[in-house]
């Protein structure tokens, strides 16, 4: 039981899981769970009380019983008591004034991150502004590596996603060749299937494959089917890079996904046993997002934050090599326009870095969500200013086959310009061999080399 | 400006543009779009955000439906505003007390329910549901079938067919719908199926044939599969996930999902 005395009036808090809920900064998703604060005072309030909410406490309160939930197991269990030593003593409020002290470099919050429980993450990132929350992940580099290493400082990687409605597999190309010739796919050429069926699926995996050994690509491709489909396909030599998931942070959702841990930890290793990487060994590529598990009715009475924090305690477990929150793809309901979508992008790239996730930021919007493109362009810059890992690259920013916008090309390569950011270096050498980047270090292809078009014709 | 693209290039993009809709070989300059492609974005962009929040015009739809013979019911769900449609998908499933009178008194036996509700683009329903029924209605009506009132939804989502259905006394819900606006197709429109929906109905009881419009599926081919999938369902007595592997197979190449539940799309 938790309560603050504010002015005249006793606020109450019954538990952890209220008051993360009350201590989260409005959005619509914690409305529509009846979770949310019933007032700015109240908010304000429920934030005084967390502050002082000693970190040790949260080892012992769960926000998801032990007993009923695999996900709260994972968190429990693998919890690193040495690395979190440092920070045992400490409130959520004294963490977040460590975080952002000259003390917390970039190799000690590297140590801690295996210390950092999710719940600690969400309760910080609660009581931090916006800017607490991009300063403090610039200084949290998590890098990965497959084919390219993603994630390193002053880099600014991209998956180039060339969906099609119909996955037909010359649109999908046509698509691939207009990303590769603006810089983008260091993070992954990624396909988000228009079905689930496993020849379908085998299909672009081969595509994708002919496309990069063709072209010699350092990089990775991958279907984002079910992993099921993936773990099928894998037995049945289809050319799998990556292993792709949605993820949640209970079980309950994983389930209403159709997974649970055991499954993951299986498909990890079949793709692992595949040794398809050539700089690294990180095999698996997952996606998130606030909502996902009020909307499967799957969220147990707790805050989206915190159930976002805890997909990422899922995501650290099998060590990705691409975590992506799809932040504004789930609709008003959950974050309602332009100011809830990009709090909650900054949140989820700060809590994900924090505990060592690889974090890339799907930065996007549905067409009935009160946001437009100049929300997703200051989004964008924010969280290139905070060291996201990677970003989408979509054809002139519109996915024609799951009917949202997020960004382009173009901003990508913007980002690199007004920010210094370079792609990852391994494909940074490719594109200088292809010719694509000028004098001055852009990227600006002046003509299509020829290897390129027989893309599609061959 | 600096104008990167050769001429040959141009003729290749144009080549490549038949191939996808995406927004590929788009015109820049250093690092941005060039003008026209960022004024086209917002033109599109302009057009669903409009859809989204346009009225459906009841009286319209009703004068448009009036051939068919069939009486037509205005309803209204729960949501009292567009927004509150919007922020509480709770309440666009629920149908408002006053209509729940209404329909009650409506009350008989029949095989089929069509249900017009406006979702998210009204005008997706404005535009192309009185051509479906047109279509699928006399089809159905001459095999015999037992063909409900039709009732038009207002911030109506899917699920408001199952409590219509159910006060009708029909056996299958048909709901035309407005889908969520993409920005090459604002006026879309799906028709979720579902067998005896009940309380307990979810999204993988239902069938779905999405992206009905002229440029997508056509209303003739539209009235076909809804008639198919619809006899289909009265034969065995289910919808959803269940009828989905059998439809794989079926002659005519029908191409119809099931409603999978889907956070980001759900309707």
């Amino acid at each position: 039981m938790y309560s603050a005395t504010i002015g005249v009036r006793r606020y109450p808090f019954g538990d952890l899981a209220t008051l993360l809920a009350k201590a989260s900064p409005l959005r619509s998703g914690d409305q529509l769970a009846g979770l949310a604060a019933e007032s700015g005072e109240e908010r304000v309030a429920a934030q005084f009380v967390l502050a002082d909410v000693p970190l040790a406490s949260l080892l012992h309160q769960h926000v998801i019983a032990y007993e009923t939930d695999e996900v709260t197991r994972l968190i429990v269990d693998s919890h690193d008591r040495a690395a979190f030593a440092p920070i045992a003593s400490q409130t959520v409020g004294e963490f977040r004034d460590w975080l952002l002290s000259d003390e917390a470099t970039t190799p000690a919050l590297a140590a801690l991150a295996p210390g950092v429980m999710p719940e600690m993450a969400a309760a910080v990132c609660k009581i931090s502004a916006l800017q607490d929350l991009m300063v403090m992940a610039a200084k949290c580099t998590v890098a990965k590596a497959f084919r390219s290493t993603v994630g390193l400082p002053g880099r600014l990687s991209v998956r180039l996603q060339p969906n099609h409605p119909t996955d037909d597999v010359r649109g999908i190309a046509a698509s691939i060749l207009d990303g590769l010739l603006l810089g983008a796919g260091d993070a992954v050429i990624g396909i988000n299937p228009a079905t689930d069926s496993p020849d379908r699926t085998h299909r672009l995996l081969s595509m994708l494959d002919d496309i990069r050994i063709k072209l010699d690509i350092p990089t990775q491709s991958c279907v984002l089917a079910h992993v099921t489909t993936t773990l099928e396909l894998i037995r049945k030599g289809s050319p799998v890079d990556l292993v792709f998931q949605s993820i949640a942070g209970t079980e309950a959702a994983n389930k209403s996904f159709g997974i649970n841990l055991a499954l993951l930890k299986e498909a990890r290793e079949a793709a692992l046993a595949l040794r398809r990487g050539t700089v690294g060994t990180d095999v698996m590529y997952f996606e998130t997002g606030q909502g996902s598990a009020l909307s499967a009715n799957a969220h147990c009475g707790v805050d989206q934050q915190t159930l976002e924090a805890r997909a990422y305690a899922v995501a650290r477990a099998f060590k990705p090599l691409l975590v992506n929150t799809v932040v504004g793809f789930i609709g008003p309901e959950y974050l309602f326009d332009g100011k809830q979508i990009t709090r909650a992008g900054l949140e989820d790239h700060f809590c994900g870095k924090l505990m060592g996730v690889p974090m890339g930021v799907d930065v996007c919007y549905t067409n009935h969500a009160e946001a437009d493109q100049d929300d997703m362009d200051a989004l964008l810059a924010l969280l290139v200013a905070a060291g996201v890992n990677f970003i989408m690259g979509v054809p002139g920013a519109d996915d024609v086959m799951l009917g949202y916008q997020s960004t382009s090309f173009h901003d990508a390569l913007a980002m690199r310009d007004l920010f210094g950011r370079k792609p990852a270096p391994e494909f940074e050498a490719w594109l200088q061999r292809q010719g694509l980047i000028d004098s001055s270090g852009h990227i600006r292809p002046l003509e299509s080399p020829g290897r390129f078009r027989a893309l599609l014709t061959g | 400006m600096s104008e990167d693209r050769s001429l040959l290039d141009d003729e290749m993009w144009s080549d490549l543009r038949r191939l996808t809709a995406a927004r590929i070989g788009l015109r820049r300059t250093g690092a941005s779009l060039a003008t026209g492609p960022l004024l086209d974005f917002k033109l599109a962009h302009a057009r669903a955000r409009d859809a989204v929040h346009e009225p459906l015009d009841e009286a319209r739809l009703i004068a448009e439906l009036a051939g068919l013979g069939l009486e037509t019911i205005a309803s209204a769900s729960a949501a009292e505003s567009r927004k509150q449609f919007l922020m509480r998908p709770d309440l666009g499933r629920r149908l408002a007390a006053h209509s729940e009178q209404m329909l009650a008194s409506h009350a008989a036996r029949y095989d089929v329910a069509f249900v017009i509700a406006d979702g998210l683009s009204a005008r997706a329903v404005q535009q192309h549901a009185a051509h479906v029924l047109g279509f699928v209605v006399p089809m159905l009506r001459d095999e015999g079938w037992r063909i409900a009132p039709l009732v038009i939804v207002r911030h109506g989502r899917v699920a408001t067919g199952d409590a219509i259905a159910t006060l009708l006394g029909a056996d299958c819900a048909a709901v035309l719908i407005g889908e969520r606006p993409g920005l090459s197709a604002p006026d879309s429109m799906g028709a979720y199926l579902t067998w005896q929906p009940a309380p307990h109905t979810t999204d993988a009881d239902r069938n779905c044939i999405s992206n009905i419009r002229p440029d997508g599926i056509k209303y003739s081919e539209a009235a076909h599969k809804l008639a198919h999938m619809l006899r289909a369902m009265r034969a065995r007595r289910i919808s959803g996930v269940q009828l989905k592997d059998d439809s794989d197979r079926l002659p005519d190449g029908a191409n119809i999902e099931a409603a999978i539940p889907d956070a980001g799309k759900q309707l």
